[in-house]
């Protein structure tokens, strides 16, 4: 059901990312077969649009975005940025920070996805020094652009992490991701960890980034809340696979499969009282 | 955490942390072990200022002294001034550990590294070989190493290194790897970042601490091993001295009735361990709270 790519693809400029009936498989038992975390899952997110991938967890989403961005190999199947295919063979360093540049990811952690030793400054640095020919007032001029992108104040810019907030440190995170000027961002859980109004701080954040400077966003998520707040479209996924995708209005209003309709019904909001137990109903909330 | 320390202390990275605890700088264990080591170098380093005599000039007519105005601990067997062989003989005793702590925090350091970062068959084949090292005592690896090479300092201190190399591997690399797992790292390598500046830049500074404290334990075990081959006479060979060769050269005396010979250096010994093995048990306590 609803293996189609999300998203028309139009003729006309390449989507910013695709995937087609992507897998993967950990080796270990499950009778000897190994574990099947991704299975044939395709979807395409358009230039400068958002595509949320919805789940409990273990349903693959995570694995999903460990491809895209490179830190797991795919068993099968195929990943195209802005139009060009990957191979899976062992990267090499320039072709690693080749990708760098079309595919940049910020973790659900906050506390650990910055190196504790390395001040704001020099985080956004290392990423520009990397990607771009710029001299040091460049640098500097580009680092306190990015910080005011992302709404943080010039004066943390010398801090370490620890000085930090969660979202500030999510907010440094999301300037390094753009440092590398990429053309998608995925975001795994990304204010999954964050109070509620940071939460939409952060998201409001986002959607103004992407209004800039026309980036796409692959948003990984278990929070139907947050999903329909960024998301043009919206992959349900579950064991791996696909099981419902279209247009956010389409999938949040009006859920064809049943497991989505079972994640929409654990969302909590007034009147609510948790549903009776069936099966593994989706316990995220 | 406001950490307004001393910049003194913040170059060993460690301590920039902990000093926001305010628990480092005012732990007495802690003042006390590093004034007698800085004490100890600096005798070692100015030792022809501090010595009242040349340490190698023997005196017949003056054998066994008791101390004096001349002799401020007396002299040995051979007429020997006994302050100012105690005070020449820091510097060998403590280059030894110095140079087999050196050599072995930055090899194994740089395995451990290696082998968190690629894992795999690199990770397997470097666990295997120290495990295969682990099974040889230092102290023997040392006797073989003099016995085929020759006595003197280079010999031991090579093979003590060598034998040091797995304990510094096999605590850097947990270490390393718990790193490795963590978001930043992935962050970084996404992001592009070469390899090895990723272990340079990134791992390395976050296992730091864990390394200083290695090799400050590591510091005292190693003295310790030396003076005892030096006691055994396999090490740095008379007439130079080593607090290790002084306590063997005054077991003669012991019967003659004078046992501060060998004492002198011994004490000397068991206060450099002591203060390296208690700094290093408080930095190991600090590191972990």
């Amino acid at each position: 059901m609803a293996d189609r790519p999300v998203g028309l693809r139009e003729p006309g400029p390449p989507p910013a990312l695709e995937v087609e009936h992507l897998v993967k498989v950990f080796p270990g038992p499950r009778s000897a077969g190994g574990f099947l975390a991704v299975d044939d899952v395709s979807f395409c997110v358009p230039q400068g649009r958002s595509l949320a991938v919805v789940g409990e967890s273990g349903s693959g989403k995570t694995t999903l975005a460990r491809m895209i961005v490179g830190l797991e190999r795919p068993s099968a199947g195929r990943i195209a940025v802005a139009g060009s295919a990957r191979s899976w063979r062992r990267v090499s360093s320039a072709e690693r920070k080749r990708r760098a540049r079309e595919v940049q990811i910020v973790f659900q952690d906050p506390y650990s996805s910055l190196d504790p030793r390395q001040s704001v400054r020099r985080c956004i640095e290392e990423a520009l020094v990397l990607h771009f020919d710029l001299d040091r007032a460049g640098r500097t001029a580009r680092v306190e652009e990015l910080l005011e992108q992302v709404r943080l104040d010039r004066r943390h810019a010398d801090s370490l992490p620890k000085r930090l907030s969660g979202g500030q440190r999510q907010r440094v995170a999301i300037a390094r991701a753009l440092a590398c000027a990429p053309k998608v961002v995925i975001c795994d859980e990304a204010v999954a960890s964050l109070d509620v109004s940071i939460q939409a701080q952060v998201l409001n954040l986002m959607s103004d980034i992407r209004n800039e400077t026309g980036v796409s966003y692959l948003f990984i998520s278990h929070d139907l809340a947050v999903v329909r707040q960024v998301s043009d479209d919206i992959v349900v996924m579950r064991r791996g696979r696909i099981v419902e995708a279209g247009p956010a209005d389409r999938v949040l209003d009006a859920p064809e499969h049943p497991y989505t309709r079972r994640l929409l019904a654990a969302i909590p909001r007034p009147g609510w009282r948790p549903a009776p137990s069936q099966e593994e109903v989706g316990t995220s909330s | 955490m406001a950490g307004t320390g001393t910049p003194l202390l913040s170059a060993a990275g460690l301590l920039e942390e902990k000093r926001a605890g305010g628990g480092l700088l005012r732990d007495p264990v802690v003042l006390v072990s590093t004034g007698i080591i800085v004490l100890l170098v600096v005798i070692a380093v100015f030792a022809p200022f501090i010595a009242t005599a040349n340490p190698d000039s023997s005196n017949i007519l003056a054998v066994n002294e008791a101390p004096s105005a001349a002799h401020l601990l007396g002299t040995d067997s051979l007429g020997r001034d006994l302050f100012s062989r105690l005070v020449y003989g820091a510097r060998l005793s403590l280059l030894g550990p110095a140079l087999i702590v050196c050599i072995s925090s930055a090899a194994g350091t740089v395995l451990a590294l290696a082998a968190a970062w690629f894992g795999g068959f690199f990770d397997q084949m470097v666990s295997r070989a120290a495990d295969v090292l682990f099974a040889f005592p230092g102290i023997i690896f040392a006797i073989v190493a003099v016995s085929v090479f020759g006595r003197g300092l280079v010999a031991p201190v090579i093979a003590l290194a060598i034998a040091a190399t797995p304990y510094v591997l096999r605590v850097t690399r947990s270490v390393a790897l718990r790193q490795r797992r963590l978001p930043y790292v992935a962050a970084c390598y996404v992001e592009g970042v070469p390899a090895w500046r990723i272990g340079l830049r990134h791992l390395l500074p976050n296992v730091a601490p864990i390394i200083l404290v290695q090799a400050t334990l590591a510091f005292g075990y190693a003295l310790v091993t030396l003076a005892a081959i030096s006691y055994l006479g396999l090490g740095v060979q008379p007439p130079s001295a080593t607090w290790g060769l002084m306590v063997a050269t005054g077991q003669a005396a012991i019967l003659g009735g004078h046992p501060e010979q060998s004492l002198y250096a011994g004490v000397m010994i068991v206060l450099a361990v002591v203060a390296f093995n208690l700094l290093g048990n408080r930095l190991a306590a600090h590191l972990e709270t």
